[in-house]
């Protein structure tokens, strides 16, 4: 199950948001050190695992501990299924 | 944080901006004089009493623009801030133009995919949570107040945020059009009304109140932009007038919209960020912990990027 939301996320991240060199983009690269996710981005991220996964993200949830990483993003998302 | 103080030479800082102005704008742009947009507020006051000082009060043209939307203070220390500098002005209504480009009905629309309740006779401002009460991210929420008084916050989709923002810099872009406006007509150059927070921060509308022939202001901080108010003797009521959006129908401070700290502490952060001060020692002079100013820092950071699209001039490829 994980594995599918794995993919799931980085297929999302990798078609909306930008990487000079997708490369070295790992399930641990963080978004904002980075740079490919600003706050809007963060926004989006939110809106996205809430639908795709019928979520509800509270304020208190939206930190970079859950949502900086697509490890992070996995562990998250698992954790509120 | 002393070392933001002007101190002694707010009066000197004064005197070296009236005479690069006069250089710029008379030597290197051949224009006569400046249009400045007077909204009552620290900024645009200093910067129309830098070019009255610089160009004469008949060589400042003072544009008054407000809105639906803009609070009475804002429009009665406009007037407060022309009649003491007594330069010209002119009052032009943005509400017609603004309404007929869908300026308001945008907006709402977009404020209706949240609160689909949402009526045309509500109001509403942007807010940002607290930087310095956790590691939230700073996304925006919308507070709507319906016309009985009842207030409730929602936060925004990616979608009705960009909706809202892009609806509402129409005000901004609209009162840049006028400006160049009168600009043309008088051989004026247009003042943009940024401090250095602003400028830094990216606090400001690209091809709105970005745009401007100079920014008289944009290298000082905002304190020392109180310093050259007083410097300059502007009325005690436009320099205790706490700083405000004025773009949202609800009050709005800065801090709430935009800024992580109030002005004179966000100077001091911004200040210690430039000069390779640590957390540690911009907490003890502040007051507050270093894990706060961590996040201070990163908010500075992040909005710095941000900002470069921002500045950027149109790029040849």
């Amino acid at each position: 199950m994980s594995d599918e939301i794995r993919k799931r996320l980085r297929e999302f991240v990798a078609k909306n948001f930008y990487m000079a060199d997708p490369d070295a983009f790992t399930d641990a690269t963080s978004f904002l050190d980075q740079g490919i996710i600003d706050s809007t981005g963060v926004l989006e991220l939110v809106s996205f695992v809430e639908s795709e996964y019928g979520l509800t993200v509270a304020d208190d949830d939206m930190v970079p501990a859950n949502f900086d990483s697509i490890d992070a993003l996995v562990t998250f998302v698992s954790s509120k299924q | 944080m002393d070392s933001v103080r002007l101190g002694d030479g707010a009066t000197a800082e004064v005197d070296r901006i009236c005479k690069a102005l006069v250089a710029t704008v008379r030597g290197e742009l051949k224009r006569r004089g400046a249009v400045v947009g007077l909204s009552g507020g620290i900024d645009s006051t200093v910067v129309a009493a830098l070019c009255a000082r610089a160009f004469g009060k008949d060589g400042v043209l003072g544009l008054f623009m407000n809105e639906r939307d803009s609070s009475a203070e804002t429009v009665r220390l406009g007037r407060v801030v022309a009649e003491h500098l007594g330069i010209p002005t002119v009052d032009e209504d943005l509400s017609p133009m603004l309404a007929a480009a869908g300026c308001y009905t945008r907006r709402d629309d977009a404020i209706r995919m949240v609160v689909p309740t949402y009526g045309a006779d509500w109001k509403c401002k942007l807010v940002l949570p607290s930087v310095l009460d956790s590691d939230r991210y700073r996304v925006y929420s919308i507070v709507v107040q319906s016309p009985g008084g009842e207030q409730t916050t929602v936060r925004l989709t990616p979608t009705a945020y960009l909706q809202i923002v892009a609806a509402t810099n129409f005000k901004q872009r609209t009162r840049t059009m006028l400006e160049y406006f009168h600009a043309d007509r008088l051989v004026y150059a247009v003042a943009g009304t940024p401090n250095l927070l602003e400028y830094d921060q990216g606090f400001f509308v690209k091809n709105g109140d970005g745009a401007a022939d100079i920014k008289p202001i944009a290298h000082l901080y905002k304190t020392q932009v109180y310093e050259l108010a007083a410097a300059l003797g502007v009325p005690e009521e436009i320099r205790s007038r706490p700083p405000t959006t004025d773009t949202y129908s609800l009050p709005q401070s800065q801090e709430e919209f935009y800024f992580s700290l109030p002005y004179d502490r966000m100077d001091a952060c911004l200040y210690a960020r430039h000069h390779g001060i640590s957390a540690a020692e911009c907490s003890t002079a502040l007051g507050l912990l270093p894990e706060q100013i961590e996040r201070v820092y990163r908010d500075i950071d992040a909005k710095r990027a941000g900002a470069r699209y921002l500045h950027a001039a149109p790029l040849k490829l």
